[in-house]
């Protein structure tokens, strides 16, 4: 490898450990994210001219945490910088593995003090290392709002003093959903942008959560889910880019390893017996992807799937779901009398309006279809799913 | 570090003290948390407040003082009393917090105190 080749690839798996370990010691995440990337930059300058050391890691944290303290000791006396220089306190950490606080961050960053907006993006930047811009495209936010609310995020954290710890037995479910749903949102968030990295980075996350809490069957549940979702990717398009639905799509376009990774998960969570909302969105996954081998799929499965959901997160994105899946399993006209029986939230969401469509075609109403087609139309920027939903 | 714990409550919710000694009237779960609050060696200090009633606010506007009948926010939850704990970080100020005894029929906020 390349001197550059050799610090991308430090960066990518070493960032996230140095700024857990740097965050979690000096409570201040912004100082740690510039004392890092100071160091990133003195690396770029003096590797080639010393050679890489022996342990890029542990070279790069020590040259941060003295930036860190350097920094403190500039501001002064404030009290704020105690934390900070306590670092100068604990042990070099060249001569052994220093500990992983990963975990700790992501408990961090979703924590139930922090703006609920901010927890992703503060996930993706503190973790991953992505910039305010980059994160503001996928949010559909200007890069100053991004901005300023993970600097305020990040300033709650240092001043409220929001400890880097693992929750306690009886708030880790709560506090662990929290997790997921943030990285499950940053998928869903690639996903709706089209923005194949982002999706990437997610899976990154839920990669690393599944290895930190392997007990913990939900955390295997979002992986499996992701991976079958992303087992998916060349299919959802047509060569001309065309919106390709699931029931389209040739299984000959799945990639058969990730989805072999996701049903293994899936089974070794399902194993641990506690069923869960991830695990069950995975599990409508498995079902769909089943056809690969059967030839057809098995909708009165996915439908009892979706009662179980149901019963645990009574979102309208998964009533909307059971109704179209109950559409391929029974009768249309049913499915239409039980969309029509959802509340008036409904009248933004457009998949609502996608399914009506669809049912009122069937049922051959042709002019009340026309006019659900429309209203789906208006809210959706997709071009491809306008190109879709307007054939 | 400090936390300010703010006890906020609807003054005319049900089962407040009332009456002429609603100001002195000390429930038995508050004794009984700043009991715990004395025991748990972390009360730095606190006080009721009397009702947001007797409450005068003032400002300067144009180098001019204007002083009001009432508190700052006219809002249904006021500001009833507070505690200044000490804890090592916002989720144990947190887990106090939610002991308090207003936060069965109010609002509890935890703020840093700064310093």
């Amino acid at each position: 490898m390349t001197q550059d080749a050799i610090l991308t690839h430090t960066a990518r798996t070493a960032y996230s450990r140095l700024v857990a370990w740097l965050g979690a010691r000096s409570r201040d995440l912004a100082g740690a994210e510039d004392a890092l990337s100071e160091a990133f930059a003195v690396a770029l300058a003096t590797w080639p001219r010393t050679g890489i050391p022996a342990r890029p890691e542990a070279w790069l944290l020590t040259t941060a945490r003295r930036r860190l303290i350097d920094a403190a000791r500039r501001r002064g006396t404030a009290r704020d910088a105690i934390p900070t220089l306590l670092l100068a306190m604990e042990p070099e950490a060249d001569d052994q593995a220093f500990p992983d606080d990963r975990l700790k961050l992501l408990f961090v960053c979703a924590h139930p003090a922090i703006d609920p907006a901010a927890r992703t993006p503060l996930m993706l930047q503190t973790v991953l290392g992505l910039d305010a811009a980059t994160i503001a495209v996928a949010f559909l936010a200007t890069p100053a709002a991004m901005s300023q609310r993970l600097v305020r995020a990040k300033e709650k954290i240092r001043a409220a003093r929001i400890g880097f710890r693992i929750p306690a037995p009886e708030d880790l479910p709560e506090r662990l959903d929290a997790v997921l749903q943030a990285i499950y949102a940053a998928y869903g968030t690639g996903w709706d942008a089209r923005e194949a990295a982002l999706e990437q980075e997610a899976i990154w996350l839920a990669r690393l959560l599944a290895a930190l809490l392997a007990n913990k069957p939900e955390t295997l549940g979002l992986l499996a889910l992701l991976l079958f979702c992303d087992s998916r990717r060349a299919a959802r398009r047509s060569p001309v880019g065309a919106f390709v639905p699931l029931a389209a799509q040739d299984p000959a376009d799945w990639n058969t390893a990730l989805l072999a990774e996701a049903r293994a998960l899936l089974i070794r969570a399902g194993a641990m017996n506690r069923p869960g909302r991830f695990q069950l969105e995975a599990a409508i996954q498995s079902v769909h992807a089943a056809r690969a081998e059967t030839g057809r799929t098995d909708w009165p499965a996915i439908v009892l799937l979706y009662e179980g959901l149901i019963r645990i997160a009574p979102t309208i994105g998964l009533q909307v779901g059971r109704i179209a899946a109950r559409a391929e399993a029974g009768n249309p006209a049913e499915a239409l009398a039980a969309l029509e029986g959802l509340p008036p939230a409904v009248s933004t969401y457009q998949p609502y309006w996608a399914l009506r469509a669809a049912l009122l075609r069937r049922l051959d109403r042709p002019g009340e279809a026309t006019e659900a087609t429309a209203r789906a139309l208006s809210l959706t920027t997709d071009p491809a799913i306008r190109d879709y939903l307007g054939r | 570090m400090n936390y300010m714990i703010l006890i906020y409550q609807d003054p005319d919710r049900p089962g407040a003290p009332a009456g002429p000694d609603a100001a002195t009237t000390i429930t038995a779960p508050w004794i009984a948390y700043t009991k715990a609050l004395v025991e748990a060696g972390i009360l730095v200090g606190g006080s009721r407040l009397a009702p947001p009633t007797t409450a005068t606010s003032v400002q300067i506007r144009d180098g001019k003082r204007l002083v009001q009948d009432g508190p700052c926010a006219d809002t249904k939850e006021q500001l009833g009393g507070y505690y200044i704990i000490t804890a090592a970080d916002l989720d144990t100020a947190l887990d106090w917090a939610a002991r308090c005894p207003g936060a069965l029929d109010g609002t509890i906020e935890v703020r840093p105190i700064v310093g």
